[in-house]
């Protein structure tokens, strides 16, 4: 019933605007078509500059509701995050000038040359003087804006700092799987073949790799330690993901056979955060920020960055994902009752990776 | 061809081409005139109504979508009335929303913008303006409407798929368009998406070798390429760019259909899909792909944007009562915009681990292409200094191109910045730059062109007064509608969710999504207004009474009030002149075909 009521309406709205736009058809008729152009003509010029004066006040206004949504106020939770913050800034005054100066000219030019019986058009076709102001001028802002822009795009693109630590990435539909090289520093290999999600190895990692043993392998939520560089290697399982970091203002596609890097440094622990935001439910989300599929919306995980310590002690917690795979290799599941020979070396070489992390 | 030779291909060779009435001497049936038409203006009608719906639709399906975005929470019984299992419960469904987002793009960049655009006005335009009786080959013109006549059946056909249409967003990057257990619409749907596709890449073929062959060989006497009005300029880039690009394109697709169908490795390497296995393709790059498609998918924007800008020109022009500032500036500028839109694809790419040099070129030349895009906005604002402006409806919306080409160009200087890219990449800052500068500014170009060349189309006015509410209603909407984008793109907002409900970090903005939402259904019920406009005034609008209603100095406005087909009952008029001498020597306008004077001033 509403919804034909609201047609009817609609429908209404329609007839009435457009009775009231055939009539002033004919009222121009009787008038004199040349007069009632000309008073349209009074009209619209008008509304030109209003357009211009009530255009800039909303700017204005929209600028005081939206700004303190944006993550603007609170600047990037990366240090390398704010180089672009004040590239934003940098490129925000140069293009507003612009704005405000082009669309202030356009819009009071088009009221101040509206047409008038007394105003003798000025031929003015072509200016070389002109020209080749406006095409410098342009040129050279611009070089500066692509001085500062390259120079940070090297800096972002080029290698982490020595002491980076290293989170593997690998996006699938519809979330994010982390894997920390663990003690000894390296990735162990894997193969795509080898994926079984139902043995718990959800990266295809190769068994037969030692430097994989130790490899810790988490879901949905990446730990990450403030003050210290951390280099993404980011790949896809399927088709191409995108790890977004809105906070830390990074971004990288995530492309299946094709390994990318993306490395910051955390400003801030996720504790931090809420007390600088004020908003005690903040956390740092990775979104994907490529159309992957119909689930694409919520490809969600979660960031904690803490310090070196907490770190270090949630580390100690995890199993490395050789162990959840291989439970038979787990000295923790290994009982002396076990007779065969081979699950005792195993479980020695466990015992030898397991021992140092437990020191920490 | 000569423009004599054209004619006799349609014509009774016993009366020649000096025939005062010939066009009387027709025998045109239903079928030849308004179906298998080789006039070009009623192939560009055919261009224009076929776009017109498109629009429409393109343009429900994003009402639809902003409705799931502005709405999450309520239910429309209605919409599932309208859409079936798409949307159980009154509520569209994921798939059917990443189908309406990928079709709107799909229809609104290729169907509406280029070949509602250019295909309308490059074919009713040239001829006219370059003193032509038709096309080089006006067959060839025909089939170019035929086949993007049976690429938009095969598109419109594929949204009736049991598993929906394609829906990986428009620009369909493998792995995901190529791998059917990936999503659903990337099955029968998109093999639809892309046999439609082909076929609009022959379309487009067709009619840009067409226009650039009819604007190089059979130009009237006298219009030289210097004397040609701005519009055409624009036509002739607009149709390289579409000849030199749409070809890569194709061969990006004809790869994707090996992919998809024939069990090759061009885009897929290392996949593993949960419930199917892994795949056994190795060695594959999905990065190519991306390659093959923005090296169409840039010049494209300018596809769309060029025939707007040359049609802005002319416009601003005739309306000021005055020369286009800096003509030959204009023309240097289309053509840098021509050349640097081959050399700017990669930033769309700077986020897929393109190599950090090859970056920084493209950034280099991405800030390059501004240079000639201010030039030709800071000619715009001179040409309407001093001069005498009329706001018809078409003067009305090239104002607003201009506004909007600014608005929308200026963020492209951010996007275009590799270091802030890595920030704004794919968020909603990157909607609201491509939706002001290629979107809705080419609408305006279209709208503009509508509005001005209306009564060459049909003989009668549009309602000026409609006309007046749909300009203001359009623009203060596109602004409300995309301004406050940029605040949600800043805020890190990702483009192309569904649903913001459980991200903490961009929830906050439910309230403005609504709002967008409801600007964004009035802004379309005002286009149904104007189509109602259109389409009355084809039949009832007020009648044009003279040949030259604006004081126009082009060619087009030398033809009878309804030209037939071969435009000019007699000779072809000859050229003496520029297409901008308004204002010149006291004299209000001097029309392309008035000798130049013994007396007359140099400029």
């Amino acid at each position: 019933m509403t919804m034909f009521l609201t047609i009817a309406v609609i429908v209404l709205i329609f007839v009435v605007i457009f009775q009231i736009a055939k009539a002033s058809e004919y009222v121009s008729v009787l008038k004199g078509e040349e007069i009632a152009r000309k008073q349209n003509n009074k009209i619209n010029a008008f509304l030109m500059v209003a357009f211009l004066v009530l255009g800039m006040i909303g700017v204005w206004y929209c600028n005081k509701v939206l700004y303190h949504k944006t993550l603007l106020p609170h600047g990037s939770a990366s240090v390398e995050g704010e180089r672009v913050d004040s590239m934003l800034w940098v490129t925000l005054a140069v293009t507003g000038i612009v704005f405000i100066l082009t669309q202030a000219v356009l819009f009071w030019f088009s009221y101040k040359y509206q047409e008038s019986d007394k105003r003798k058009v000025y031929f003015f076709p072509h200016n070389n003087k002109l020209e080749i102001i406006w095409t410098v001028i342009p040129a050279i802002v611009l070089t500066v804006l692509v001085i500062i822009g390259l120079r940070n795009w090297f800096l972002f693109t080029g290698e982490p700092p020595a002491n980076s630590m290293v989170v593997e990435v690998t996006g699938k539909q519809f979330n994010w799987i982390f894997r920390y090289p663990g003690k000894d520093g390296v990735l162990g290999k894997k193969y795509y073949k080898n994926i079984d999600d139902a043995n718990n190895n959800a990266l295809g990692q190769l068994w037969d790799d030692k430097l994989g043993h130790d490899d810790v392998v988490s879901q949905g939520t990446v730990y990450l330690v403030k003050g210290k560089p951390v280099k993404l290697i980011i790949g896809s399982r399927d088709v191409i993901h995108d790890v977004g970091l809105p906070h830390f203002r990074m971004k990288m596609d995530a492309v299946p056979g094709i390994p990318t890097t993306l490395w910051f440094t955390p400003k801030y622990t996720t504790k931090e955060m809420k007390e600088i935001t004020g908003n005690p439910n903040f956390v740092y989300e990775l979104s994907c920020d490529q159309m992957c599929g119909n689930s694409h919306y919520s490809m969600r995980a979660v960031i904690e960055v803490v310090d070196q310590e907490e770190f270090d002690v949630w580390m100690v917690k995890q199993k490395p994902q050789y162990l959840v795979a291989n439970p038979d290799k787990d000295p923790a599941n290994a009982t002396p009752a076990t007779p065969a020979d081979s699950t005792k070396t195993a479980a020695k070489m466990a015992a030898a990776e397991t021992k140092p992390v437990a020191k920490l | 061809m000569s423009n004599e030779a054209v004619l006799h291909t349609h014509h009774d060779t016993a009366h020649g081409v000096h025939d005062d009435h010939h066009e009387h001497h027709h025998h045109e049936t239903f079928i030849s005139k308004y179906v298998f038409s080789m006039d070009h203006k009623m192939i560009a009608k055919q261009f224009l109504i076929t776009g017109m719906v498109w629009a429409v639709l393109g343009g429900l399906m994003s009402v639809l979508f902003r409705l799931e975005l502005g709405y999450p929470e309520s239910n429309f019984p209605w919409l599932n009335t309208l859409l079936g299992k798409w949307a159980e419960n009154g509520h569209i469904k994921p798939e059917a929303y990443y189908a309406l987002v990928t079709t709107h793009g799909t229809v609104l960049v290729f169907f509406v913008l280029t070949a509602g655009l250019s295909g309308t006005f490059a074919n009713f335009l040239i001829p006219l303006q370059v003193g032509a009786r038709d096309m080089a080959s006006p067959f060839m013109n025909m089939l170019s409407y035929w086949f993007f006549f049976a690429a938009s059946v095969i598109m419109l056909s594929s949204l009736f798929v049991s598993t929906g249409p394609f829906s990986g967003g428009w620009t369909a990057y493998p792995p995901l368009s190529a791998l059917a257990a990936a999503s659903p619409g990337s099955g029968t749907g998109m093999d639809l998406w892309l046999i439609s596709m082909a076929l609009f890449v022959v379309s487009s073929l067709l009619g840009g070798l067409n226009y650039i062959a009819t604007i190089l060989n059979m130009r009237t006497k006298g219009m030289s390429m210097t004397r040609m009005p701005l519009t055409i300029w624009a036509l002739f880039f607009t149709a390289v760019l579409g000849v030199l690009s749409f070809p890569v394109l194709f061969s990006g697709f004809i790869l994707l259909i090996f992919d998809r169908n024939f069990g090759t490795s061009f885009y897929l390497s290392d996949i593993f899909i949960a419930g199917v296995g892994a795949l056994p393709n190795e060695g594959g790059s999905a990065i190519l792909y991306q390659h093959l498609f923005w090296f169409l998918g840039h010049p494209e924007v300018y596809i769309i944007l060029l025939p707007a800008m040359g049609m802005v020109s002319e416009i601003l022009a005739v309306n000021s009562r005055k020369p286009i500032f800096g003509y030959l500036a204009m023309v240097g500028s289309l053509f840098a915009i021509t050349v640097l839109a081959f050399l700017v694809w990669a930033h769309h790419m700077f986020v897929t681990g393109l190599n950090p040099f090859l970056g920084s070129i493209f950034v280099l030349l991405t800030l390059l292409i501004a240079v000639p895009s201010a030039i030709k906005v800071f000619n715009w604002l001179t040409t309407l200094w001093r001069g005498n402006i009329r706001f018809t409806p078409g003067m009305l919306f090239a104002i607003g191109f201009v506004s909007l080409f600014i608005s929308g160009g200026l963020t492209g200087i951010w996007l275009g910045n590799s270091a802030l890219d890595i920030h704004l990449h794919d968020t909603y800052f990157v909607i609201a730059h491509f939706h002001i500068v290629m979107g809705v500014a080419s609408m305006f170009g279209m709208f503009a062109g509508i509005y001005h060349w209306f009564p060459k189309m049909y003989g009668r006015y549009l309602n000026n007064t409609l006309g007046y509410i749909h300009f203001w209603v359009t623009i203060v909407g596109a602004y409300l509608i995309f301004w406050p984008m940029h605040y949600e793109g800043l805020a890190g907002m990702p483009r192309r969710y569904y649903d913001y409900g459980t991200w903490e970090s961009f929830k906050q903005f439910l309230e403005l999504n609504r709002f967008i939402s409801t600007v964004a259904m009035i802004v379309f019920a005002t286009q149904i207004l104007f189509l109602f406009n259109f389409f009355y005034s084809i039949f009832k609008g007020r009648k044009v009474t003279s040949l030259n209603p604006y004081g126009s100095n082009t060619l087009e406005w030398t033809t009878p009030l309804r030209p037939g087909h071969g435009n000019w009952p007699g000779e072809i008029p000859e050229v003496h002149r520029w297409a901008y001498d308004y204002g010149k020597d006291g004299k209000e306008f001097i029309p392309q075909t008035t000798p130049v004077g013994a007396d007359e001033s140099h400029h």
